[in-house]
């Protein structure tokens, strides 16, 4: 459960460019969900998630994870909940040009130091389990955006989170592949993870398989529809 | 702790990926670094080279040379101190010697003239109008065993020495500008008086009581002055010294020149580096573990290097002569001598060598590192 208490952030306070992101926000968000944030550009849905999946703090306000307070903590507890629990992907997905896809699925486990053998097996598994085994070897500058995207998921699972955060994830993706990409959260979510999705695609907002739909406007959640 | 050494492997293994996909930007660097190394790496090689081959020549040189000196300079020593001097104990040998310098215009430089004394094991005095000479001679006037060296005597006359032999080159370093000739020869050259030698040679029997009869030379002859072996060994080590450090002042500026250049490429990263910085602080890497990737890969660019480098040196050193530095750190002005020093490698030099260009090269570009990787881990997103 990650809970939200009138969380708000702002860049670059008390200068003359002074932006409120969000503004206020509370939110409960239950375990094994597929849940959207929409909203226009600029309306704070990227700021919320990379609130909520530790990767910076509110201004002012507090998040919880499972009732611990995860907002205020140190940069390196927070990095290593960050490890633990979550997994990001990313708008144009934030591979690592010049690696392959199997060293890009991995890169996420090397601060924990498995062992070698058992990281590359679990990498190779995740990839077999999107059906990108044999590419396992390539560039990824050499894939294509729909290879792309599942090595981006491989990569956000590989260190076995339980909750899973996509920006955008369409915003490059014809509408056969951002249809997939839906189908592939939504498998993800069957398998225990709670999936938590930022778009502005109404392919994505008004698919059936999606569970609850937030919409963000000028920093502010201002609908909150269970469908 | 064997997670440790596996958490190193896998940014070692990173480090090295992140290498070889920017080559453009680290060949730069590695080859002004590898540059650095090997000119500071050869000076001291070289230089450490030439007062180990000082020394060696020189361990076969007089222990005691006793020269007599007239209101602070040298004069020419009467053969009567020889009498004076006696039967000092523990002296196993005691003669005169004839030296002396001659400047030859025609290759505008100094030989220094040489009868071998008696005792001498090494070479037989050579016979009367004939000589031996030094490499650096022979090279520079063309000259081979059967030719001959026509000189202007101390009284003006021309005087005509047949080359009888070539000096070893394995004595170069110190034997280069000699030329050995007769008594007969060296007096009549050089208008030398009959009952003079240049300077008193004494053997001592225990190294330990070299000081003891030096003294007692003092006291005995007032007016002359005992050179201890051990004195013009530390001269020539200062002498070396002395240019090595002269040669690194010069240097200090390309050092200089070095971290800066460091520094501007460390604190130049490209929009692909610092996007590749977030990308791995969003996937739950530390600033630590960045900051370690870094640190690697700073130490396998140096430690390459400083391999390349030092080993260029050596090739250079022992194998090519140190042909850029022969002229600074030999310090002949024109018979330079041509030495193959003998390969050795000190691991004091060595590490104080590391000290020199890894230290340099980690402050130069730590700070710049740190600031990237502090960057805030969803800058990616933003």
């Amino acid at each position: 459960m990650i809970t939200l208490r009138d969380v708000s952030k702002v860049f670059n306070q008390g200068r003359g460019n002074e932006l409120w992101a969000v503004r206020g926000v509370t939110l409960d968000l239950d375990p094994n969900q597929m849940t959207v944030l929409r909203g226009p550009s600029g309306s704070g849905k990227t700021t919320l998630l990379s609130m909520i999946g530790a990767l910076s703090r509110p201004t002012s306000g507090r998040i919880l994870l499972d009732g611990e307070l995860l907002s205020n903590l140190p940069e390196r507890f927070m990095t290593q909940v960050r490890r633990r629990t979550f997994g990001f992907v990313f708008q144009g997905f934030n591979l690592i040009r010049g690696l392959s896809v199997l060293e890009n699925v991995m890169l996420p486990a090397y601060p924990l130091a498995p062992v070698h053998g058992d990281l590359r097996r679990r990498a190779l598994a995740l990839l077999a389990q999107f059906g990108i085994e044999r590419k396992a070897g390539e560039r990824v500058e050499w894939l294509s955006g729909g290879e792309a995207q599942r090595t981006a998921i491989c990569r956000a699972l590989i260190n076995e989170p339980r909750i899973l955060i996509a920006d955008e994830p369409t915003a490059n993706l014809d509408s056969r592949l951002s249809r997939e990409l839906v189908g592939l959260l939504d498998e993800l979510r069957a398998l225990g993870k709670t999936v938590l999705v930022s778009s502005h695609d109404p392919l994505v907002f008004e698919s059936d398989r999606v569970h609850r739909v937030l919409e963000m406007r000028d920093g502010r959640l201002a609908e909150d529809s269970r469908c | 702790m064997r997670e440790w050494l596996r958490r190193q492997r896998y940014l070692i293994d990173y480090s090295l990926s992140a290498l070889a996909r920017r080559p453009g930007k680290h060949v730069g660097l590695l080859v002004v670094y590898t540059l650095i190394v090997f000119l500071l790496a050869s000076v001291m090689l070289f230089t450490h080279a030439l007062r180990r081959e000082a020394a060696l020549v020189l361990a076969d040189s007089p222990q005691i040379i006793l020269q007599r000196q007239v209101a602070g300079r040298h004069d020419l020593m009467p053969l009567e101190y020889l009498e004076r001097i006696g039967r000092l104990r523990g002296v196993s040998a005691l003669y005169g010697r004839l030296w002396g310098y001659f400047y030859d215009p025609a290759v505008r430089a100094n030989y220094t003239l040489m009868v071998p004394p008696e005792s001498s094991t090494g070479h037989r005095a050579p016979d009367p109008g004939e000589i031996t000479i030094g490499s650096g001679i022979a090279r520079t006037r063309g000259l081979a065993v059967g030719d001959y060296l026509s000189l202007r005597s101390a009284r003006g006359e021309p005087f005509s020495f047949r080359v009888a032999s070539l000096l070893p080159t394995t004595t170069e370093l110190v034997s280069t500008d000699l030329m050995l000739l007769s008594a007969a020869d060296f007096r009549r050259f050089f208008a030398y008086p009959e009952d003079r030698v240049t300077d008193i040679v004494l053997e001592v029997r225990n190294p330990r009581e070299v000081r003891t009869v030096a003294e007692k030379l003092i006291l005995a002859l007032p007016d002359t002055r005992p050179i201890l072996r051990e004195e013009i060994l530390r001269t020539y080590d200062a002498v070396f010294g002395w240019r090595q450090g002269l040669v690194f002042v010069l240097l200090a500026g390309a050092v200089l020149a070095f971290v800066i250049f460091a520094w501007d490429r460390a604190s130049g990263l490209s929009g692909e580096e610092r996007r590749e910085i977030g990308i791995l602080k969003s996937i739950g890497w530390e600033t630590g573990d960045v900051l370690r990737m870094k640190f690697w890969e700073g130490t396998i660019l140096s430690l390459t290097a400083f391999s390349l480098g030092y080993l260029l040196a050596y090739a250079h050193v022992f194998y090519g002569s140190a042909a850029l530095f022969e002229p600074v750190l030999k310090g002949w002005a024109v018979l330079y001598p041509e030495i193959r020093p003998i390969p050795f490698v000190d691991g004091l030099q060595v590490a104080t060598l590391l000290a020199f260009t890894v230290f340099p090269y980690t402050v130069a570009t730590i700070i710049p590192i740190w600031r990237a990787a502090v960057m805030d881990p969803d800058a990616v997103m933003r």
